[in-house]
C-alpha cells in the first residue's frame, strides 16, 4: 500500500516491548493498590485511583497518537500488526455486555445464556471466511467504501451509512450507560454526571488521532480488562477447589450446583422468579419441561449475533488496518482468541458466584447477612435495588426464592461477594470501564467516519480538502458523542435491552449485500440496494411494531384466544397510558367481538409455535411464532438474501468492468481495478 | 441509477494481476475451503448442541458435556479452526502463486 510508511517507525518496532512494559506496570499498580488497601486507604480512594488512573492512561495514549494524515485518521496507516489488531478487535468488539453483562445472563439463565456465548464468538468465522480478507484486498476506509465501489455508488452508499447509523447509534448509547453505571458505582456521582465524565474520556482517545489512536488505546485497554476478569476468576477458583484454572475447575462448582438446587427444591423452596430449570439444562420452558419454544428462540438468537457480528461496521472496519490480506486472516484468528479468553472464563465467573451464594447465603438469617449485600442494596436506574431480598414467606430466613440479584451486578459484585479484597473490585470496575469506553470509542468512530467520509465528501463535497474533511470529521465525533450521551442520560437503563437490536439491524441490513457482493459475481447494482432496504426495513418495523404496539401486532398475526389474553395482560400493566389500558379494557369487557387478525393465517403457521405475547420492560411484547423480538434478524437475513437473488435474476447482469473488480478483490495479488475512478481514495 | 459509471480507470492496476484460468481454479479451491469451515461453523455452532439434552447425562470433570460443548467445546472449535483456516488459505494462495507481494 502506498500509504504505509515502512516499520521504521520506531513506535512499530517496539510494539512488544512497549506493551510488556505496561503490562508490568499495570500489575505494580494493583499490588501498590493493594498495599495501600492494607495500610488502611478508604475504599473511596482506592476506586478514585483506579478509575482515574487508567481514563488517564487512555488519554495519554489518545493525545500521542494525535494525527492529521487522512490514512492514519481512518486506518491508523494500516500497518497494525495482526496480533495487535486481534487484541484491539477483542476489546472493539467486548462492550460492557461482554464484561458486565454477560456472566450475568449466565448466572441468571443458566443454559440459556450460552446463547451469547456461542453467539459472540462464531461470528467470527463468517467474518474470517466470508469478508475479512476481501474487504482488506478492497482496501480503502469504510464499509459504505465497499458497498458505493460494488454497487454503483450513492444508491447503495447511502442505504448503507443509513443502516450503519442506526445499528452503531442504538448500540454506543448502551455503552454509554454502562460507562454511567460503573461510574455512578464507583465515583458517588449521578447517573447523569457519570455519563458525561465518561463521555469525557471517550472522546480524548478518539478526537484527535481517529482510528490510530483508537487502535493503540484499544490495546491497552484490552490488557487491562483481561487481567480484570481473569484475576478474580482464578482467585475464586482457588478458593473454591484449590486450583488456580477457573476454566477446568467450574465443572465442581457446577456439580454442587445442582446439589444444592436439587436440595432447595426437595425442601420445598421456590426458585427466583423466571427460573424453572437446572442451571445446567437445556430448552426448558415455564413448566420446567422441554419446551420447543425455548429451543427455537435459543438457536435463532445464537443465529442473529453470529451474523450480526459478521456486519457490524465497527467490527469490520478494524480489518482495513492491517498491512496485508494475509495478515486480516491471522488477525482474525487471533481476535477470536483474545474474545475466547474472556467468553470461556464467564461460565465459570457465573458458576463460582451462583455456587457462594448458594452456600453463604441461602438458609441465613436476613438479620446477620455480610457487609456486602447492603453495600449492593442501593437503587438501580431499573427501579429495584441491585441485590433485593424479598422474604416471600416473612420467616426471617433467605430462601432461594428470596435472594434477587441483578445480573448487571454480578460480576462487579463478585468480588465482595467472595470476600476478595477492594482492590480487586476496584480492578474489575476499571475492566469493566475498559470494556464500555473501548467499544464506545470504536463505535463514534465508526459513527463518525460514515457521515464525514462517506456523506460529505464522498456524497456531498468530492473536492474537500484533506484538513477540512479531518476537522468535520471531529466535530462529526463530537456533536453524535453528545447526542448519544443526551439520550442516554435522558432515558437511562431501560435502553440497555437495544444492544441485541442493533445486531438484528446489522445483520438484516448489510450482511447479505456485504457477502453476496464477493461470492455472487452476478449481484446487481439493484438487487444489493433492494436487499439491504427489505432486510433493514423488515427487521427494523418488525422490532418497533412487536416492541412498542405489542397489542397491535397481536391484533394483526395472532387467534382470538391470544389477542384476548394480551389485551388482558395490557389492561394490568402498571405504566401504561390510560388511553392504551382503557381501549385493552373495552377489547377484554367485548371479548367475543374479538376476532382473528387479518393475517393470523400468517402467525399459526407452525401448530407448535403460535404467535404469543410476553410481558417484558413493563410492555406487552408481541412474538411472531413465538420468536422474541432480540431475534428479530431471524426474518430480515433470509429476506435480504432471497431479494438480492431474485433481482439479480430480473435486472442486467454487471458490467464486465465491475466482474473484473469483483476479481480483483478475490485474489490476494495485484491492485484493484475500480468501475468508477471516483470511488479511489488517494 | 446507470449501472456503471464511465470514467477511466486508476493507474494503479489496468489489468489483471493473475491470469484468468488460474484465477478461476483458485477461486474454486477457495470456494471449497469456504464451504468447509462453514459446515464445521454450523455443526459447532448449532448442530452438536440440538442433541444438549441427549449429552447432558455425560459428566467429565463435572461438566454436563451438552452444557460443556456450549459453554467451552464449541468455541474451542471456532477457534482451532480459524487458525488452521488461516493457515490453509495461505498454502493455497502460494500453490496458485497468487499471494501478495512481501
Amino acid at each position: 500500500m502506498a500509504d504505509t510508511t515502512g516499520a521504521k517507525d520506531p513506535f512499530i518496532a517496539n510494539l512488544n516491548k512497549i506493551y510488556i512494559g505496561y503490562t508490568g506496570g499495570f500489575m505494580f499498580f494493583v499490588v501498590c493498590l493493594a498495599i495501600l488497601e492494607q495500610m488502611g486507604v478508604p475504599d473511596r480512594i482506592i476506586g478514585y485511583l483506579f478509575v482515574f488512573l487508567t481514563i488517564g492512561v487512555y488519554a495519554y495514549i489518545g493525545i500521542i497518537s494525535r494525527t492529521q494524515v487522512v490514512s492514519e485518521y481512518y486506518v491508523a496507516g494500516r500497518r497494525v500488526p495482526a496480533i495487535y489488531n486481534g487484541m484491539a478487535t477483542g476489546s472493539d468488539w467486548m462492550s460492557a455486555a461482554s464484561f458486565i453483562g454477560m456472566a450475568g445472563s449466565l448466572y441468571a439463565l443458566g443454559y440459556g445464556g450460552l446463547a451469547f456465548i456461542l453467539g459472540w464468538t462464531g461470528g467470527y468465522m463468517l467474518v474470517a471466511i466470508l469478508l475479512a480478507p476481501y474487504l482488506r484486498k478492497f482496501g480503502q476506509y469504510t464499509v459504505p467504501d465497499f458497498l458505493g465501489a460494488r454497487f454503483g455508488g450513492n444508491w447503495a452508499r447511502g442505504i448503507g451509512v443509513i443502516v450503519l447509523i442506526t445499528a452503531s447509534f442504538v448500540y454506543v448509547v448502551a455503552q454509554i450507560v454502562g460507562v454511567g453505571i460503573i461510574t455512578q458505582r464507583f465515583l458517588e456521582v449521578s447517573f447523569t454526571t457519570a455519563v458525561f465524565l465518561g463521555l469525557a474520556g471517550i472522546l480524548v482517545c478518539s478526537m484527535l488521532g481517529g482510528m490510530r489512536a483508537v487502535t493503540w488505546t484499544q490495546v491497552a485497554q484490552y490488557i487491562i480488562l483481561i487481567i480484570a476478569y481473569l484475576i478474580p476468576a482464578i482467585l475464586m477458583s482457588m478458593k473454591i477447589s484449590g486450583v488456580p484454572i477457573p476454566q477446568l475447575m467450574y465443572g465442581l462448582a457446577l456439580e454442587r450446583i445442582e446439589v444444592l438446587e436439587q436440595g432447595f427444591r426437595a425442601a420445598g423452596m421456590v426458585p427466583p422468579p423466571g427460573v424453572t430449570g437446572f442451571h445446567t439444562s437445556p430448552f426448558v420452558g415455564a413448566n420446567g419441561q422441554f419446551s420447543l419454544n425455548a429451543a427455537v428462540n435459543f438457536f435463532a438468537l445464537i443465529f442473529c449475533l453470529m451474523v450480526g457480528t459478521a456486519a457490524l461496521p465497527h467490527v469490520l472496519m478494524r480489518y482495513f488496518t492491517t498491512p496485508s490480506v494475509r495478515e486480516a486472516r491471522a488477525s482474525v484468528a487471533w481476535s477470536l482468541f483474545f474474545i475466547f479468553l474472556l467468553y470461556f472464563t464467564a461460565p465459570a465467573y457465573a458458576a463460582f458466584g451462583k455456587l457462594e451464594i448458594y452456600q453463604t447465603v441461602i438458609g441465613q438469617p436476613i438479620a446477620n447477612l455480610p457487609e456486602w449485600i447492603k453495600n449492593w442494596q442501593i437503587i438501580s436506574p431499573y427501579g429495584t435495588p441491585w441485590v433485593n431480598i424479598v422474604d416471600v414467606n416473612r420467616d426471617g430466613i433467605v430462601q432461594w426464592g428470596d435472594f434477587r440479584i441483578h445480573p448487571d451486578v454480578v460480576v462487579l459484585a463478585t468480588p465482595e461477594i467472595a470476600g476478595l479484597p477492594y482492590v480487586i473490585a476496584g480492578l474489575v470496575a476499571a475492566g469493566g470501564l475498559a470494556a464500555a469506553l473501548s467499544t464506545a470509542d470504536g463505535l463514534l468512530l465508526a459513527l463518525a467516519n460514515a457521515l464525514s467520509h462517506d456523506v460529505y465528501y464522498k456524497m456531498i463535497n468530492r473536492d474537500a480538502p484533506t484538513a477540512r474533511r479531518l476537522m468535520i470529521s471531529r466535530v462529526l465525533l463530537l456533536i453524535v458523542a453528545l447526542l448519544a450521551a443526551w439520550t442516554a442520560g435522558s432515558m437511562g437503563a431501560d435502553i440497555l435491552f437495544l444492544v441485541a437490536w442493533a445486531f438484528s439491524i446489522a445483520a438484516a441490513g448489510l450482511f447479505a449485500a456485504l457477502v453476496m457482493g464477493v461470492w455472487y459475481k452476478k449481484t446487481t447494482n439493484a438487487a444489493a440496494c433492494w436487499g439491504m432496504a427489505v432486510g433493514y426495513l423488515v427487521t427494523f418495523c418488525y422490532l418497533i411494531w412487536s416492541e412498542f404496539y405489542g397489542l397491535h401486532f397481536m391484533q394483526t398475526f395472532a387467534t382470538k384466544e391470544a389477542i384476548l389474553r394480551a389485551a388482558t395482560a395490557t389492561a394490568a400493566l402498571p405504566l401504561a397510558t390510560v388511553e392504551l389500558k382503557a381501549y385493552a379494557a373495552g377489547l377484554v369487557a367485548n371479548a367475543s367481538e374479538i376476532k382473528d387478525g387479518s393475517v393470523a393465517w400468517l402467525g399459526s403457521l407452525w401448530s407448535g409455535l403460535p404467535s404469543d405475547h410476553v410481558v417484558l420492560r413493563g410492555r406487552v411484547v408481541g412474538r411472531l411464532w413465538g420468536l422474541n423480538n432480540i431475534s428479530g434478524g431471524i426474518f430480515g437475513v433470509p429476506l435480504s438474501f432471497l431479494t438480492i437473488y431474485l433481482v439479480s435474476k430480473f435486472t442486467t447482469a454487471p458490467s464486465l468492468a465491475m466482474q473484473n473488480f469483483v476479481e480483483d478483490i478475490r485474489i490476494p495479488r495485484g491492485g484493484v481495478r475500480l468501475v468508477d475512478r471516483r470511488e479511489a481514495v488517494q | 441509477m446507470p449501472l456503471v459509471e464511465s470514467g477511466p480507470e486508476p493507474e494503479s492496476a489496468t489489468s489483471a494481476a493473475v491470469d484468468p484460468e488460474i484465477a478461476k481454479a483458485y477461486w474454486k479451491k477457495t470456494s471449497n475451503l469456504m464451504w468447509l469451515v462453514l459446515a464445521i461453523w454450523f455443526i459447532a455452532g448449532f448442530g452438536v448442541h440440538l442433541f444438549a439434552q441427549t449429552l447432558n447425562p455425560i459428566h467429565i470433570f463435572g461438566f454436563p458435556l451438552g452444557f460443556y460443548m456450549a459453554a467451552q467445546g464449541s468455541l474451542i472449535v471456532f477457534v482451532v479452526t480459524l487458525f488452521w483456516f488461516a493457515k490453509r488459505q495461505n498454502e493455497i494462495d502460494e500453490e496458485f502463486g497468487v499471494q501478495e507481494d512481501a
